[in-house]
């Protein structure tokens, strides 16, 4: 079970919730379970950075999770 | 990953590959090239900051004899909304008409038209006989007046994002962002001691002392290839292909050396004007920017107004923080104040903080990535903030923020708990550092702050090509900006366990070898070097194989060791070792030529902290403020040509003090900048600078082969913030506002 | 309008070319003559990266028109090196790390030569001052400066 975080400006999409506990044993999973629960979700969450466990991936989808993740959502972060 | 001991090369600082053309003026940079048949391309450009396009004619300027093509916002396709994708993010439709305007003009120097002409001088005639109309608008300049309900609006079908409901009035403020944990009203209620200050930073330009430059030549099938100055040529050619609604596979992007970038290359102005008047003129056509047009009409980065508080209890813990960040996007939606209000509070450990940043369009420049984009401004609020705390506390700069410093396991703002940081490490390298005891000389001043970056990964693509002789050929696709090659050749010489000397490098176009992102954003060192070691790795393992097949044993019976299969201990082969050489020489007979490939999406950059000690003297008659010492300590995880990362430190010191003391885009009433060259847009020269001594700490990376972290950005941080507060060390007074300029030190200190 | 001619030397070599009367010499050097060493960073001489020598003059070649050249010695960038190999000035700043985007580097390399063809045991201030007129914004200077003292240290006591 992953613990779930979203940021500010995801609240749009989970319809005001900023955290949640999913069943997935990958992001691709994940999003999957997130669309089910908050329909129309996908495609902004997608978009995001993520921190899984502490490291923060810009891509992320088929990465593992385990029975305890934490994962943050986050803005993709541009550099220069 | 391995052990730092264990290395032959890695940690070295030899000579470049590409160094001998660079000194030489060899080199060929973005303006460099010429084709035969080439015809010259300029832009019209705004002479208004803000004003709706009524009316563009260009049919004067067709007229003139050897004008060969003109294209206003009409010839290009319909700005479609849509992800530009790649590492910086942002809407197609809102780099399209900063590309060339369509219906309203948003900043003085915003293209409006182009031409193709056999001359200069021609192109210029054909400029001038262009002619629009405009309906002038009044112009908003300053980032708290456009976030005003009653501001002049720069787009009437923007609607603030992010809002918990949607707004009904559109406005200039394109997003908000809020971060926070915990209370921080108890968190203030509980502290002994607060600071408050609003902190204005302008807004300033990457200077790079290379004028943007391309070359665009398209056939009559409209495959076009472009030659340009780029941090990226795959994702210009993907932004391209979006602006102008071709296939990528029509495009190939060719990237000439570059003469500098720190983010401001990473998106295109001219290519796709470029490739649009090659192939109206059906000639090639060259364009390069004027210095001014540099200032004027590409992307500096935001002005900023940030608003801190922060609390401390007696001994120094933090118990809150709250920042309020409003940063200019100039003419479309995209400030970085997403990275700046993640990056403030990250080097401490806080319980309770709250940040609410806001994207806010002015009429001035769209503003681009420039070198860790967002933190420098937020940061330099929070560092000074932190200060004058530590002065409240009688206590220790360093020590106060040791005292919160963030360490593996501590909870991001953003999120995430850190893993291994070095944060730790350069406050105690600081602290240990003769410049942070040495004597001040009489009226100096000294002070520090602390720099951050995240870093990104992001995907690189590398080949590696054992020639006939043993010889080693590295492809990858990221500009070489600061001697990544060198890094590249290091890596490569490190895992194959051949001499440096022995590897060369090679940057590949668009055609010619994998995908990569921008060399930006920290990542080349980190994300193409994995790539390069992974394709090393592929082929010491085909080495293997081929030695195997030649001993006649089982492939996992032969190891790889120094640059040689030598066959596994307790096997029995009375064989010699086998190189590189011997193994490509005989190649033709076991398999064919060697070619080892990788490319990936890498994960788990490693962030990299910083900090910084500023001596400064302050003149009591002019107001100038000397640098007297500098010294930029940082975490680079693993530095893999040390030169180059202490070259990475001080260019970014420079750029910070330069911002810190004088550089600032100045603009009239109308919205026109006034100092739109390097003589009054005041860059740090040599006799402004002394030496800047560095310190690298190494907390490796686990996520990367040999423990990288990038380096490139954080270096511009910390410096704002340790020279503000050098120089209230210096003269007793705090100056909140940037640039610490002679006048308006002259002003503190004569009021 | 017609064209003039122009006859001058450059890197030793003599040259002619033809030019209208309000090119620089460096418009001349990059486009005519084909000698893109010689970079534009301003075109207003602020910034140093066009630096050349007439005779031994240390000019931006942006401030100086291509008309004024007849009669003179050029020396640019791709005249530094001689038959036997880099110029110290260039060898030094190789090894110094003296580079990262180089594109200041060969404007700042002839305004080193200049300075030690006049100054040839130069301390750290003048070399700063006489190198002011030179921007790098890659660097912050001090590889630069040291690459310098290391040539200055090389030519006043040869191995």
């Amino acid at each position: 079970m992953a613990r779930v975080v979203f940021p500010g400006h995801l609240l749009a999409v989970t319809g005001g919730e900023r955290e949640v506990v999913v069943a997935a044993g990958n992001v691709r999973d994940l999003l999957t379970a997130l669309e089910q629960r908050f329909p129309g979700a996908r495609e902004a969450l997608s978009r995001s950075a993520m921190a899984i466990d502490g490291q923060i991936y810009q891509d992320a989808f088929l990465e593992p999770l385990q029975a305890d993740s934490e994962v943050f959502f986050m803005q993709r972060i541009e550099g220069g | 990953m391995a052990e730092a001991v264990d290395f032959k090369v890695i940690g070295t600082s030899p000579v470049r590959p590409d160094g001998v053309d660079k000194v030489t003026g060899r080199a060929q940079y973005g303006a460099d090239l010429n084709l035969p048949n080439m015809i010259y391309g300029r832009v019209l450009r705004s002479p208004h900051a803000h004003a709706r396009i009524k009316r563009v004619d260009t049919s004067k300027a067709r007229a003139i004899p050897g004008v060969y093509a003109v294209v206003s916002g009409a010839d290009f396709p319909q700005a479609q909304h849509g992800e530009i994708g790649g590492e910086g993010g942002g809407d197609i439709s809102d780099l399209a008409k900063n590309i060339m305007a369509r219906d309203k003009v948003l900043y003085h120097g915003h293209a409006v038209a182009a031409v193709a002409a056999r001359s200069q001088q021609v192109a210029e005639q054909a400029l001038a006989a262009i002619e629009v109309e405009y309906e002038v608008l009044k112009p908003v300049l300053d980032v708290l007046e456009a976030m005003q309900p009653e501001a002049p609006l720069l787009d009437d079908k923007l609607f603030t994002k992010n809002l918990p409901e949607k707004p009904e009035k559109p406005s200039n403020i394109a997003a908000v962002m809020q971060l926070a944990r915990g209370n921080v009203d108890q968190g203030f209620e509980q502290a002994d001691v607060i600071v408050e200050g609003e902190y204005r930073i302008p807004m300033a330009h990457q200077g790079y002392i290379e004028p943007h430059a391309c070359i665009a030549n398209t056939n009559e099938a409209g495959q076009s290839t472009v030659w340009c100055c780029t941090q990226g040529h795959f994702e210009f050619r993907a932004m391209t292909a979006k602006v102008l609604n071709m296939n990528v596979a029509d495009l190939k992007f060719i990237a000439s050396e570059i003469g500098g970038g720190f983010g401001g290359k990473t998106v295109v102005y001219l290519e796709p004007v470029a490739v649009l008047l090659s192939r109206k003129a059906r000639r090639p056509v060259k364009m390069m920017m004027s210095r001014e047009e540099v200032f004027r009409a590409t992307g500096p980065t935001s002005g900023t107004v940030c608003r801190v508080k922060v609390g401390a209890k007696k001994d120094g813990t933090l118990t809150a923080a709250k920042a309020w960040l409003a940063y200019e996007a100039g003419a479309y939606a995209g400030a970085p104040m997403g990275p700046g209000a993640m990056s403030i509070f990250a080097p401490y450990a806080l319980e309770n903080f709250k940040v609410e940043a806001f994207d806010v369009l002015v009429n001035k420049p769209k503003v681009a990535a420039y070198r860790a984009p967002g933190a420098p401004q937020s940061m330099h609020a929070m560092e000074c903030a932190l200060d004058e705390l530590a002065r409240k506390l009688n206590m220790d700069p360093l020590d106060l923020r040791m005292k919160n410093a963030a360490d593996e396991g501590t909870q991001a703002p953003y999120g995430p708990k850190f893993p291994v940081i070095g944060l730790k490490a350069c406050l105690n390298a600081a602290k240990a550092h003769p410049n942070y005891t040495k004597a001040l000389p009489e009226g100096a001043g000294r002070g520090v702050a602390v720099g951050f970056w995240f870093n990104v990964g992001m995907q690189s693509s590398a080949e590696v090509h054992i020639n006939e002789n043993g010889t080693v050929t590295v492809v990858e696709g990221n500009p070489d900006i600061g001697g990544s090659r060198a890094s590249m050749c290091l890596m490569a010489a490190e895992t194959l366990g051949v001499p440096y000397e022995q590897v060369r490098a090679l940057i590949g176009d668009t055609e010619s070898t994998g995908f990569s992102n921008v060399t930006g954003g920290s990542r080349t060192t980190f994300a193409t070097g994995m790539a390069v070691v992974r394709a090393c790795e592929d082929i010491i393992a085909q080495c293997r194989a081929r030695a195997a097949a030649t001993w006649g044993v089982d492939d996992d019976q032969v190891l790889w060791e120094d640059g040689q299969a030598i066959p596994a201990p307790g096997v029995n082969a009375d064989v010699k070792p086998l190189t590189l050489a011997d193994i490509a020489a005989n190649a033709a007979k076991t398999g064919g030529p060697l070619l080892g490939r990788a490319s990936l999406n890498a994960q788990g950059a490693g962030a990299s902290f910083s900090v910084n000690i500023a001596d400064v003297q302050v003149d009591r008659d002019t107001g100038k403020v000397d640098v007297l010492s500098f010294t930029a300590i940082q975490d680079a995880g693993r530095a893999i040509h040390k030169a180059y990362v202490e070259g990475q430190m001080q260019g970014g010191a420079a750029q910070g003090i330069g911002w810190a003391l004088n550089e600032e885009y100045i603009f009239n009433a109308d919205g026109v900048m006034e100092n739109a060259g390097f003589l009054d847009y005041r860059m740090p020269v040599a006799s402004d600078l002394p030496m800047i001594d560095t310190h690298i700490v190494e907390v490796p990376n686990p996520s990367h082969p040999y423990g990288v972290r990038g380096v490139g950005e954080t270096p511009i941080v910390a410096p704002l913030a340790a020279m503000a507060n050098a120089v209230r060390d210096a003269i007793g007074i705090r100056i909140n506002d940037l640039p610490l300029s002679p006048p308006r030190v002259l002003a503190v200190l004569d009021a | 309008m017609s064209k003039i001619q122009v006859t001058t030397s450059v890197n030793g070599e003599e040259v002619e070319f033809l030019c209208e009367a309000q090119q620089t010499l460096l418009d001349v050097l990059r486009e005519t003559l084909g000698r893109t060493g010689t970079k534009e960073g301003c075109a207003t001489g602020d910034c140093g990266a066009c630096s050349v020598l007439v005779d031994d003059r240390l000019i931006c070649a942006c401030l100086m028109l291509a008309v004024e050249a007849g009669g003179h010695e050029i020396t640019t960038i791709e005249g530094i090196a001689t038959d036997e190999g880099l110029h110290p000035i260039q060898q030094k700043f190789l090894e110094h790390a003296a580079l990262q985007c180089g594109i200041c580097t060969p404007g700042l390399i002839v305004a080193t030569k200049s300075l030690l063809d006049r100054h040839p045991n130069p301390d750290e201030t003048t070399i700063r001052y006489w190198l002011a007129g030179n921007l790098c914004r890659c660097t912050g200077y001090d590889k630069i400066v040291r690459a310098v003292q290391d040539v200055a240290r090389d030519l006043a006591h040869p191995a």
